[in-house]
């Protein structure tokens, strides 16, 4: 057949342009999507990166239930300027436990793939309450409610079962003790300290908001706290076999 | 449907033979120029895939010609940005305050940094300018809480104020009614006493016993007539400049649940260079020069 002849075959039979277009799009997505699950520097696993806590995944809930991520992205691209703005340039490792990824689309503020650690617990409840009375011309709206909102921790345990159903390395020690370990780290008086951080290095023990309560205020900021700070970029080699794009 | 080919007779165009209520469609081809340029990206990739990295293999993928790295490439950008720097940078981390004042290129270099570096990091906390917003201190006026020469500041900066160094600043404000170390009453007193030295009205009685608690309570940090001690990281309360407020309210609050301001430090998330920089600039560019 010509092609000519074949394009107006297809043209004039719907069931057939059907069948083409899918199977134009199938071939397109294998070559595009499937790579990525077997490639090794797609799958690139760093030194430090951990499932959140609970505390830290259920800020991430509430920073996806608040919409931050429409006005923050959270992925330095490899490019000086933001390398020099932000700090180390995001790893795909960094974001493999974020569900659904938070890398956002938009800069109406700043990145904050970095910003664990830039302020004080003490900042971010000044800020998030009234962004305006930090920085006066910000467009970054109130979010003072969350300090008034006690956090639910009742559904934790289920939440990091079902994390753990889809892969992410929680254990059946970490789903169970999930509610208890919210209250961990909020006390640093507590007992159970060392065996929370052996569970989740580097995490933040503190009462982030200074209330007695738990608040959201104080899961927003142990997640905010986090971000970023999981890998050690001193140790860290972008040029070691796999880890070189 | 007939595989011959069908002319419109008015425009003298193909058609696409189907036919609807008499109506039937022009098949009027794409222009020459818009058909060219989708023949140029199918040849420009092509020459895509040769140059750069693109098809997936089993393990691994095709590098390309040019073997592109993002990677590679800001590593080498920002070791480049680096060298452009470095003479200066070193010079500025090896310079004395009075040698850098002394040398107007480098003066300019420093305060040109300074500035970048402060309303990326210190603005959002010190407000604009560093104007300062309450409970983070003003940097653009004489007053200092740990104290405003450029050690002080670059001090400060380096390893800032109750921050996670092991020499970091460090003076506490205590909770005085929170963990009951004062009686209800004293706490009033006491706020009134501090009104009074700041010159504001007060209750004489009350100040009076407040002033007594003072000197018992206070002064081994403010000092025996409020004007505060730098070692300790206390403000002056006999002026008008308050860290986080003058009124009897925010006084009563201060005294009952105490104050500890936390100022990161900064060694680990700059460079000594960078730390220097700042310090010029808070020092001659805004409110410091003691
Ligand atoms: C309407 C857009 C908008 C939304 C929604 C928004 N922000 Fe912001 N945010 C901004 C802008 C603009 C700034 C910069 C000015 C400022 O600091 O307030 C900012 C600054 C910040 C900063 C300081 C970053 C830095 O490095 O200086 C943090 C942290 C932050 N936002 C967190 C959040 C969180 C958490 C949420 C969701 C609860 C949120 N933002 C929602 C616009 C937004
Ligand atoms: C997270 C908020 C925050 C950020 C960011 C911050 N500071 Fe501070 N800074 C403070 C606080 C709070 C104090 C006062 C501490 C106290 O109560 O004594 C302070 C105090 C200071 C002082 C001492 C002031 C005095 O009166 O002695 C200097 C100097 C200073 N900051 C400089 C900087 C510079 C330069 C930067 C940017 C690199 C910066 N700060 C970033 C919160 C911050
Ligand atoms: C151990 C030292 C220490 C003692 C004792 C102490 N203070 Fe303080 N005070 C501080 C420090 C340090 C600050 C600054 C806190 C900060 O920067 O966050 C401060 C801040 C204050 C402020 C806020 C000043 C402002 O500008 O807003 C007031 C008011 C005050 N103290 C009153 C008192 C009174 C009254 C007493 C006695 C009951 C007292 N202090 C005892 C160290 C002390």
């Amino acid at each position: 057949m010509k092609i000519s002849k074949l394009h107006d075959f297809m043209e004039t039979r719907s069931f057939a342009l059907m069948v083409g277009i899918l199977l134009t799009v199938m071939v397109g997505g294998i070559v595009q999507i499937a790579p990525l699950f077997y490639i090794d520097s797609t799958i690139e696993e760093v030194e430090g990166v951990r499932p959140y806590s609970p505390l830290e995944l259920a800020g991430q809930d509430i920073y996806v239930r608040e919409g931050c991520y429409l006005c923050h992205s959270q992925m330095i691209r490899p490019l000086r300027d933001e390398i020099e703005r932000y700090g180390h340039y995001s790893l795909a490792a960094e974001s493999m436990y974020d569900r659904p990824f938070q890398w956002g689309s938009k800069r109406t503020g700043p990145d904050l793939a970095r910003v664990g650690g830039k302020y004080t617990d003490d900042w971010h409840v000044f800020h998030l309450t009234n962004p305006r009375a930090v920085v006066p011309d910000s467009v970054m709206p109130p979010y003072a409610f969350l300090n008034d909102k006690k956090l639910n921790a009742k559904l934790i345990g289920a939440h990091l079962a079902a994390k753990k159903a889809i892969g992410e390395p929680y254990t059946d020690e970490m789903v169970a003790l999930a509610e208890a370990d919210i209250y961990t780290q909020v006390d640093p008086d507590s007992d159970d300290i060392d065996a929370f951080l052996a569970r989740y290095p580097k995490a933040q023990v503190r009462n982030f908001d200074a209330q007695p309560e738990i608040t959201e205020m104080d899961a927003l900021i142990a997640y905010l706290q986090i971000i970023g700070t999981m890998v050690d970029f001193d140790e860290y080699q972008a040029n070691i076999n796999d880890n070189a794009r | 449907m007939s595989d011959h080919k069908k002319v419109d007779e008015h425009t003298g165009t193909e058609t696409t033979r189907h036919e609807w209520d008499d109506i039937q469609e022009l098949d009027t081809p794409m222009p020459r120029w818009w058909i060219n340029i989708m023949y140029m990206t199918i040849v420009w990739s092509i020459g895509y895939v040769i140059l750069m990295p693109a098809i997936p293999l089993l393990n691994g993928y095709t590098k390309g010609v040019l073997d592109f790295s993002d990677r590679d490439r800001v590593a080498v950008a920002v070791e480049q940005m680096h060298a452009d720097r470095s003479a200066r940078s070193q010079e500025l981390s090896n310079s004395s305050i009075n040698e850098i004042i002394g040398d107007d290129g480098l003066y300019e270099f420093a305060v040109q940094q300074g500035k970048t570096l402060f309303g990326d990091n210190c603005e959002t906390c010190h407000g604009a300018g560093g104007q300062g917003v309450v409970g983070y201190p003003n940097l653009n006026d004489q007053v200092w809480i740990w104290g405003g020469s450029f050690d002080d500041i670059k001090y400060s900066i380096t390893y800032g104020i109750r921050a996670e160094h092991d020499d970091t600043r460090f003076g506490s404000m205590a909770a005085y009614g929170r963990d009951e170390i004062l009686e209800p009453a004293q706490i009033n007193d006491l706020v009134q006493h501090v009104l009074n030295i700041s010159g504001q009205q007060a209750d004489g009685v009350s100040a009076k016993r407040g002033a007594t608690l003072f000197a018992e309570n206070c002064s081994s940090c403010h000092g025996v007539e409020g004007k505060g001690t730098r070692e300790n990281g206390a403000p002056n309360l006999t002026d008008t400049d308050w860290l986080y407020g003058g009124s009897a309210e925010v006084i009563h609050e201060t005294i009952f649940n105490g104050r500890n301001g936390v100022m990161p430090n900064w060694n680990e998330r700059l460079s000594a260079d960078q730390i220097m920089a700042l310090s010029v600039y808070v020092h001659n560019e805004l409110g410091g020069g003691e």
